[in-house]
């Protein structure tokens, strides 16, 4: 009997069949256990985020209640009125804008012209001047802070200025290396017929190259902005009167200065990470691309 | 007559020089503000660094003292202490942030392409606030009184309440633990391009060994992935040596030493006492450690991966 069933051709078809569904049983099973899993640590990640923003939104009684409250019952824009008022947001906000801004767009401007001269054009001395430019990526910032504060501060007299925020990021090695993978990329053939065609040497960077740079301009601008609005220490040294204090900077005096304002804080905080946050989610796909472009050819 | 000589060659140059421009003159006009504001902002503070290493500097008159500021720093119990908060922190994150990134690559990588891009945002996100920003929240998570978060979620398992931050036992761990919640969305990107890079072959091959999802694991993924480790080993060293954000936020070092970082006590060297010669010379050890762990690695880690 038990020979019979073995060889039987109708049973060995059935016990396929059962082991092809328990092969995909298994894998839909696990599935749903990654799923779980990934969606469990996706909301564990969001957590200090969604608490910031639940405190943001209680007053000095609810922050501290007990029990405590997790999401506000009599959700107020105190803590909002505080860091404005108190604080001086709104002037903070502007400046961060206003820093960020402009040093991205100079920064994104000389990383294009070097990388393209890096990637593009062939001169003596290219790859040593590369080279030095690439190995002082190692250096820690620290190192150079101290004789560029003052550089800045005592020789240029530039404390508490726009300029003085702005001038040592206008060029930065790192954006330079990522403009030069980007532009290695493009296609050589074009530039050849622009040259064929008595364009100047300029006209060829902008009308052919800029052009076609175009997403990784796009990405390289998104990656600085968001680098220069987080930036904090720079900011932090160069800067002593409210007025000229930049977001981050802003906000970890008035921790100092109010020690245990934590709903101002936590409305602050949302200030400085919602613009990000909403920048990320609008220009996403350039993120996601832009993360791999530096790092892996590299 | 001998000027005749000179003229000649020095025309002869002049004419190279002239024909030398014409050829690559405008490659160098590409390269010459940004080499120019490299050369004012980072090669010429670098040297002024390296120089005021060895002086005690002072804003009129500042006089060489030989390598007595490292002679210092040497013999200093805070330097040391530092550097030993350095080093476990850097210990304890980025290995377990790596480890923590490979695994959600890992569980991303089968699913299909529209939840994939969902999970890389939702990782990702996290990341573009500051950290700043994120200090100050977990300043406020970790509050040792019982309306702090992470008091609360204790709470509601049963646990005691902790000092977190205000406790020399528990401070240094406390700032590690953030780093181990979000922040992993690059790496995690890092390594999804990657593994789609592996050769499906590979796998095939493996399969018809019937290999198990351990050994296929163990001896194809992770040895092909090396140079994506690698490259977030260096980066996320080189990043954790330098961390100051969070111990200046939350605990300006404290309590009792147990957060300085060396960024932080160079910081306060530099700017709360003002002796610029000292905290250069912490700085060019700094920079003197992290050149010497890069390279290490690089050395030891790297081997040639092809496929």
């Amino acid at each position: 009997m038990e020979l019979k069933s073995v060889t039987d051709p109708q049973y060995q078809i059935l016990l396929d069949e059962k082991k092809d569904f328990r092969r995909k049983t298994y894998k839909k099973i696990g599935l749903t256990i990654i799923y779980i899993f990934l969606v469990l640590w996706a909301v564990f990640t969001f957590v200090p985020l969604l608490w910031m923003l639940s405190s943001s939104f209680k007053d000095s009684s609810a922050i501290t209640a007990v029990p405590p409250e997790l999401l506000p019952k009599k959700p107020t824009l105190d803590a909002y009125k505080r860091i404005f008022e108190v604080g001086g947001m709104a002037r903070w906000f502007l400046n961060s804008t206003i820093v960020a801004s402009i040093s991205t767009i100079i920064n994104v401007f000389f990383a294009s012209l070097a990388g393209y001269a890096f990637s593009k054009l062939k001169f003596p001395g290219r790859n040593t001047i590369f080279w030095v430019l690439l190995s002082s990526m190692m250096i820690p910032g620290q190192v150079t802070l101290i004789p560029l504060y003052i550089l800045v501060v005592n020789t240029l007299q530039l404390e508490n200025t726009y300029f003085g925020l702005i001038v040592p990021g206008m060029v930065s090695v790192g954006s330079i290396f990522l403009m030069k993978q980007f532009m290695s990329s493009l296609p050589s053939s074009l530039i050849d017929a622009g040259r064929i065609d008595a364009c100047s040497e300029f006209g060829i960077f902008r009308k052919i190259i800029l052009p076609m740079a175009k997403p990784g301009l796009a990405v390289l601008g998104i990656f600085t902005f968001v680098g220069h609005w987080n930036n904090f220490f720079w900011p932090f040294l160069i800067t002593n009167t409210n007025s000229m204090r930049t977001l981050q900077v802003g906000l970890t005096s008035f921790r100092f200065e109010n020690l245990q304002d934590y709903g101002a804080m936590m409305a602050g905080a949302v200030c400085s990470a919602v613009p990000m946050i909403i920048v990320f989610l609008a220009l996403q796909k350039y993120f996601l691309r832009g993360i791999t472009i530096g790092a892996v050819k590299g | 007559m001998a000027a005749t000589v000179s003229e000649t060659s020095k025309k002869w140059s002049w004419v190279n020089f002239k024909q030398f421009m014409k050829d690559y003159g405008w490659c160098y006009a590409f390269i010459a503000l940004p080499f120019l504001l490299f050369l004012v902002f980072t090669v010429y503070p670098l040297i002024t660094a390296f120089i005021m290493s060895f002086q005690e500097y002072g804003i009129l008159e500042s006089k060489f003292i030989g390598f007595e500021n490292y002679k210092y720093l040497l013999e200093n119990e805070i330097f040391w202490k530092s550097m030993k908060n350095t080093v476990i922190y850097t210990v304890g994150t980025v290995p377990v942030n790596i480890l923590i990134t490979f695994f959600l690559a890992l569980m991303i990588f089968p699913i299909n392409k529209r939840s994939q891009t969902f999970f890389k945002a939702s990782f990702y996100l996290p990341a573009v606030t500051s950290g700043i920003t994120m200090s100050l929240i977990w300043l406020w998570m970790f509050d040792p009184t019982e309306s702090g978060l992470m008091n609360i979620v204790l709470g509601w398992f049963g646990f005691d309440q902790q000092m977190w931050l205000a406790s020399s036992d528990s401070a240094l761990f406390s700032i590690m633990l953030m780093t181990y919640i979000g922040g992993h969305g690059s790496g995690v990107i890092l390594y999804l391009a990657a593994m789609g890079g592996i050769p499906k072959s590979l796998y095939e091959a493996a399969d018809i060994d019937a290999a198990s999802w351990w050994s296929k694991l163990k001896n194809i993924t992770w040895p092909l992935l090396k140079p994506t480790t690698l490259y977030m080993l260096i980066t996320g060293v080189i990043g954790s040596f330098q961390v100051f954000e969070a111990t200046y936020v939350m605990t300006q070092g404290g309590p009792n030493f147990a957060t300085t970082t060396i960024a932080y006590l160079i910081y306060q060297h530099a700017f709360q006492y003002y002796q610029f010669g000292l905290a250069s010379a912490e700085a060019f050890i700094l920079g003197f450690v992290i050149i010497i762990i890069s390279v290490l690695q690089f050395k030891y880690m790297s081997s040639d991966v092809e496929y």
